[in-house]
């Protein structure tokens, strides 16, 4: 019996494995850490890599579900919104006498439901880019939160309300354990089940996709909800963080969650990306602007550093050897 | 293969311009650092006391901390000053995290939300390090004491006072504040809302209270809206430095001088040519550089254990003479700077290059 190579596998290449967008953040994320721990003696102490993640985990929530839509060539802008109106109704519902843990419940299924909006009204009206789409609802949540609380904050929740964004597991934070958990849920999804391979395909080739049978317009609607789903879940979070809220929390999340997301590798026109470099992607960025508050730079430093970081990634992925051509390949 | 270079290229780019930030900022903090940890032994000073402002591009906020770092530098210590891009409390969350980190021994913070801040100021405090809170307060349960600038009663009196005047006794008026939840400014509208209740002012009518939230573009925009919905409105105070400057500029852009008169809290050199225009005829405001420098004297007083923060403790704050901690109007402790001062054509030439 003769044996035949099968067309359009790789054989392992050893350069071609180490010189992947995830080994290069990785690489990234020691420098930082070495850096960091250069520039100021309080970075290597137990606390700093639990303490570090604090600033960022809240949002890296969303990175995961912002990392699907990304990969079908879509954007959604309107996800910090979606957190401000989930927030502002828990806290107004808890106010108004709901239970907690039910008060918790209706912020996600508010998310829920934003998200499903977004993905309804896409997969509806298929030739208003999501850009305008979400740039609408972005608006309109964000003015139903300010309608609803005006220029006030809600707050005084219950004492365990704390725990959730303060409290730890022995050495460990609730939130890091809770992403780790997420975390993993979503790159199982992404990589070994056969939904996550459709959205690969979505995101390169649509229209074969459709004619394959694949049901785009539920796959769209499913990712939009999800990212709704997980705003909810970064709303309970923030909230808690903060011990009370208003309608004028969580601006500019979806920019720097979009930011996390590109830095990992995912292209926004859509067809690769691989989520463990999405979640390193966070904490790249996180731990960056950690390590330059720790040594006091100023905020508006912090802010040309990382669009530098930004720009330079993206550059740097797409000018690979062989970039464009591998997209189709890529995401294993 | 000339796409190969280009990517190292770019990354050492990368890494080179990440590089250089720190070099350029890194040479001075961290020489700072160096000698702050030498001196670490010498009683008294020697310590680290770190400022929090509400927001950065605000020259009222950078004189603040001018005063805070040089008060500080005086007593022998080692000042850090941080200041959010955006007026947002997340974001002093997150500076308050990393000075828990650097161990500083004493944070005063002008606090972008009064309630927001208390979960991660009660861990500081939890770790050892004393709070306080200087021009915008937190809540009573996150700090020590609180470094007010003026009674908020005086303060509220004084605008309406001047707003009665520079509407000859009648019609409609209305407020540019800063952000809806900076604890100062609501102090002074509630006390202001308190005395328009007199019969005094019973011809006076407060239509709106908008907010400009501290920033420029928007403290201007809310004043083009009052402006086009309030045909009949008189006068505008601003109780923000910024929403004066902003409010005042619009008012002459719009030659409406004759029309509508500003007053409120204005920066003497922000201020200097609207007050010889006569847009605004008279302002108040307090010295921010001493507002600085009494919350690093209160500050270092705590930290040292002469005070603990409660009604009745004194200490000597420098140049600024003997304070003392009274009881302020949300149930915790405050140190008063002293009385709103008046700003006008006759005396504006003096300030305007001082502050």
């Amino acid at each position: 019996m003769e044996t035949r190579k099968i067309e359009g596998t790789k054989t392992f290449n050893a350069r071609s494995f180490f010189f992947q967008w995830e080994w290069l953040l990785i690489a990234l994320f020691i420098i930082i850490n070495i850096f960091n721990s250069g520039i100021s003696p309080y970075y290597l102490q137990l606390d700093t890599f639990t303490d570090a993640p604090m600033s960022f985990l809240d949002k890296a929530f969303m990175v995961m579900p912002m990392a699907f839509v990304l990969l079908l060539g879509e954007i959604d802008i309107s996800v910090g919104s979606t957190v401000a109106l989930s927030s502002v109704l828990m806290a107004i519902s808890y106010n108004a006498g709901l239970p907690m843990s039910l008060a918790i419940v209706l912020c996600l299924l508010v998310g829920t439901a934003c998200g499903l909006i977004n993905g309804l009204l896409l997969a509806k009206f298929k030739e208003l880019p999501s850009m305008i789409v979400t740039l609408a609802t972005m608006t309109i949540y964000r003015g139903i939160a300010l309608i609803i609380l005006k220029d006030q904050a809600s707050g005084g929740f219950p004492k365990w309300f704390n725990f959730l964004g303060w409290g730890y597991v022995g050495p460990i934070p609730l939130m890091m354990i809770m992403f780790i958990i997420f975390a993993v849920a979503f790159g199982i999804l992404l990589h070994k089940t056969s939904f996550g391979r459709q959205l690969y395909g979505m995101g390169n080739n649509l229209k074969a996709c459709q004619y394959s049978g694949i049901k785009t317009s539920r796959n769209k609607i499913l990712v939009y909800t999800m990212l709704g789903l997980m705003a909810g879940v970064t709303a309970v979070f923030l909230t808690s963080r903060m011990g009370s809220t208003r309608p004028n929390v969580a601006s500019g999340y979806e920019l720097e969650v979009i930011a996390m997301a590109v830095l990992g590798g995912f292209s926004t026109s859509g067809g690769k990306g691989n989520m463990v470099g999405a979640i390193i992607a966070a904490f790249v960025i996180g731990f960056l602007r950690y390590g330059l508050g720790l040594i006091n730079v100023s905020s508006q430093v912090i802010l040309i550093v990382v669009g530098l970081l930004l720009i330079g990634s993206v550059l740097a992925a797409n000018f690979k050897p062989g970039g464009k051509k591998k997209s189709a390949q890529k995401g294993t | 293969m000339k796409r190969k270079p280009l990517a190292r290229a770019l990354c050492t780019v990368m890494a080179i311009s990440v590089l250089f930030t720190a070099c350029s900022t890194g040479g001075t903090t961290s020489s700072g650092a160096a000698s702050g940890a030498a001196s670490q032994a010498a009683a008294g000073g020697g310590k680290k006391y770190a400022i929090i402002v509400k927001n950065t591009g605000n020259p009222y906020n950078e004189k603040e901390a001018q005063g805070f770092q040089d008060a500080v530098k005086a007593l022998g210590s080692e000042a850090i000053v941080k200041a959010p891009d955006q007026p947002t409390a997340e974001a002093q969350i997150a500076m308050v995290e990393e000075l828990i980190a650097q161990k500083v021994d004493g944070i005063a913070i002008a606090g972008n939300d009064v309630d927001a801040l208390q979960p991660v100021l009660t861990k500081a405090m939890g770790k050892g390090i004393h709070v306080i809170s200087l021009d915008s307060s937190v809540n009573k349960d996150s700090r020590e004491t609180h470094v007010n600038q003026a009674d908020p009663i005086a303060i509220g009196k004084t605008l309406v006072e001047a707003a009665f005047d520079m509407m000859g006794g009648s019609g409609e008026f209305a407020i540019l504040s800063a952000t809806s939840q900076a604890a100062n400014q609501n102090a002074w509208i509630a006390q202001m809302q308190t005395t328009l209740k007199d019969s005094k002012y019973k011809d006076m009518k407060l239509v709106k209270v908008a907010y400009g939230d501290d920033l420029r573009d928007k403290s201007t925009t809310e004043t083009e809206g009052l402006i086009k919905s309030y045909p009949n409105l008189k006068c505008i105070v601003s109780p923000t430095t910024v929403g004066i400057a902003a409010a005042s500029k619009v008012i002459v852009d719009k030659n409406l001088t004759d029309k509508i008169k500003i007053t409120g809290l204005g920066l003497p050199s922000e201020m200097a040519d609207y007050i010889d225009k006569g847009v605004c005829p008279y302002m108040y405001l307090w010295n921010p550089i001493y507002v600085g420098s009494l919350g690093a004297y209160t500050l270092d007083s705590i930290v040292n254990g002469k005070i603990t923060g409660k009604e009745g403790d004194t200490f000597k704050a420098g140049d600024l003479g003997e304070k003392k901690v009274t009881k302020a109007g949300d149930g915790g402790t405050e140190v008063l700077l002293g009385e709103p001062f008046k700003f006008d054509k006759a005396n504006i030439g003096e300030w305007k290059s001082v502050y």
